[in-house]
């Protein structure tokens, strides 16, 4: 714990004493304002009959039992578990694998490791177009590998209801799975080489040297990961716009594209904010024990 | 990042190493297709790619899509280019990052230096916000920029930008500075320096790398964001992000897949090029914000 300056030696005056705070205030109102009474505001919305515009005149839990009726949303809510699972762990066994491989002091170690990573930099509209394209079957990967020669290949999820949202994993996992090389690869290089040293004069091979003393100790990284990786699905409405729109249909629709189609297109601004509602509940449930346990640690 | 620690003691065989090798430059390809998937074919004309020439290199090279996506390319009603819309992102991202970043560090020096009862609770409640779904605050952030006259506005962008950049600037600063000795504050303030002597002439001169990481975070941020840009621009104070978007999906006719490409890439390169000159601190940024500090 650092230590604190402290002005009361100097009988300091009143603003002096008041300045750090005086300081701080704006973004503290700012934060407080837009953050948890926007909040606030949102979910008394949930509450209410609006439409277009916001309304004031409550309605009990009725946003939500017609929440849950919407198809739309069971799709969306479907979708986030299949997208989510697969994303997270896909992100995770790639992530720990490439880690693994590039700790082997490997040469142009830091050249491959920005390749890995350069897709963390870009938009994930841009992402999406170039996935858009390339899995495209009229121009993309199935009309390049029929041009040579193999005429029958078939590759049309993008356009396939049931396998859109599997296209949503792929751009995705290209997208972050380096970031979350970095996170184990990091982690790694935290470990204390001496354990390994040992167990290796023991006889340990490689794979039980991984499976017993390195993944175990690992056990932090894996923990960010999760978090992040679960809060970006959840938060995910850029790359489904970008590379599907959300369809074929509804087949991509995630918690975010259906909230911000309820509320701004379709003018069901009560079911929008109870939609949002449930978002920020399963972002608060990931974070905030994360959050707490990352404070309370002595630094 | 301990990018400079030694790598596991972990020995591997010639046969091994071969593989590893092979494995990781498979995955450079992988990595890097999409680039040259868009590199490629937005530099040829638009009917090698239909005949199935994507993965192929141009057999006649053009700059025409590039032209075209930059001037003269139909971006929702107007046909003019992406190049307004890339002004646009600029004035919207530079007095978000800047103001975002001061303010951060201030916040950092406060919550660091000038400890008081609850401070890590405000600390607490800035970085959440960092977090929250954006769809939360949406509702009511339309009607508050039209209260203040700020709909559909670049500065209205800025402010959208500027108030929910806070928590992660602040968060880096606090991280940072929670390592500086403040014995060396106290010493300055016993010498009769005051609040802000003591920030700028103590503080601030040592903030260099973590302004340099701050920085390039809120721009990679904000420049590619799309749910704000989305949600709060007009037809003229479109972000780059959401020009790109509607250029490529609301093309009607022919498809311009190479036009598309080049826009994409004009969309990517600010925040590429800074990955490329300081990869490093984008790295740590990126760390920072998952992993302990």
């Amino acid at each position: 714990m650092t230590m604190t300056v402290q002005d009361r030696s100097r009988g300091g005056d009143w603003l002096r004493d008041a300045l750090p705070k005086i300081v701080l205030s704006p973004s503290l109102v700012i934060v407080l304002v837009f953050v948890y009474g926007f909040i606030a505001f949102t979910f008394y919305l949930s509450f209410t009959d609006s439409r277009i515009l916001p309304s004031f005149e409550l309605v009990g839990w009725q946003n939500y039992s017609r929440l849950f009726q919407v198809r739309a949303w069971g799709i969306a809510i479907d979708n986030l578990l299949i997208f989510g699972s697969l994303y997270i762990v896909i992100c995770c066994a790639l992530g720990l694998a490439l880690a693994i491989l590039l700790d082997q002091k490997i040469r142009a170690e830091g050249f491959i490791r920005t390749i890995y990573l350069y897709p963390m930099a870009l938009s994930f509209i841009v992402t999406g177009t170039a996935w858009k394209w390339f899995l495209d079957p009229g121009i993309g990967l199935q009309a390049v590998v029929r041009s040579w020669g193999w005429e029958s290949f078939t590759f049309e999820w993008i356009k396939d209801s049931d396998m859109a949202i599997y296209t949503i994993v792929i751009a995705a996992v290209w997208q972050t799975s380096g970031f979350v090389m970095a996170m184990f690869l990091a982690g790694l290089r935290g470990i204390d080489n001496e354990v390994l040293k040992a167990a290796q004069i023991d006889g340990a091979s490689n794979w039980a040297l991984y499976r017993r003393i390195v993944i175990p100790q690992l056990r932090p990284a894996f923990m960010s990961a999760f978090v992040v990786l679960a809060h970006m699905a959840i938060k995910s409405y850029d790359l489904v716009i970008a590379l599907t729109g959300g369809g074929p249909g509804t087949a991509t629709e995630l918690p975010a594209t259906f909230m911000y189609s309820y509320t701004f297109t379709r003018n069901q601004m009560g079911i929008g904010a109870a939609s949002a509602t449930i978002m920020l509940m399963s972002i608060a449930a990931i974070m905030i024990p994360y959050i707490w346990s990352e404070l309370r640690e002595p630094k | 990042m301990a990018t400079n620690a030694t790598a596991t003691v972990v020995r591997t065989g010639a046969g091994a190493r071969f593989v590893i090798y092979t494995l990781l430059g498979l995955f450079c390809i992988y990595y890097l297709l999409p680039l040259y998937v868009m590199v490629v074919n937005s530099l040829k004309p638009l009917s090698e790619i239909q005949s199935g020439g994507m993965m192929a290199l141009p057999k006649e090279w053009t700059v025409a899509p590039w032209a075209s996506a930059w001037s003269t390319a139909q971006i929702g009603v107007a046909a003019t280019g992406l190049k307004p819309y890339f002004l646009n992102s600029i004035l919207m991202v530079v007095p978000a990052v800047a103001i975002s970043t001061v303010l951060g560090a201030l916040n950092g020096y406060v919550l660091t230096k000038w400890r008081f009862r609850g401070d890590t609770i405000v600390f607490g409640l800035l970085l959440f916000g960092c977090f929250i779904p954006f769809q939360m605050v949406l509702i009511p952030m339309a009607r508050m920029l039209g209260l203040m006259g700020l709909a559909g506005t670049v500065p209205g962008l800025v402010f959208v930008h500027l108030v929910y950049g806070i928590g992660f600037s602040t968060l880096y600063f606090r991280n940072y500075y929670q390592q500086f000795p403040t014995e060396l504050v106290r010493a300055a303030q016993i010498d009769g320096a005051g609040f802000f002597t003591i920030f700028l002439r103590i503080m601030l001169p040592s903030s260099g790398p973590i302004a340099v990481v701050c920085i390039i975070w809120q721009f990679t941020n904000i420049w590619n964001d799309f749910l704000f840009g989305a949600s709060f621009s007009d037809f003229d104070s479109q972000p780059m992000t959401v020009a790109l978007n509607n250029l490529v999906q609301s093309s009607t006719g022919v498809k311009e897949y190479n036009v598309h490409f080049a826009g994409a890439i004009m969309a990517a390169l600010p925040t590429l090029l800074v990955y490329i000159v300081a990869g490093r601190y984008f790295v740590r940024g990126l760390m920072a914000g998952s992993v302990k500090g």
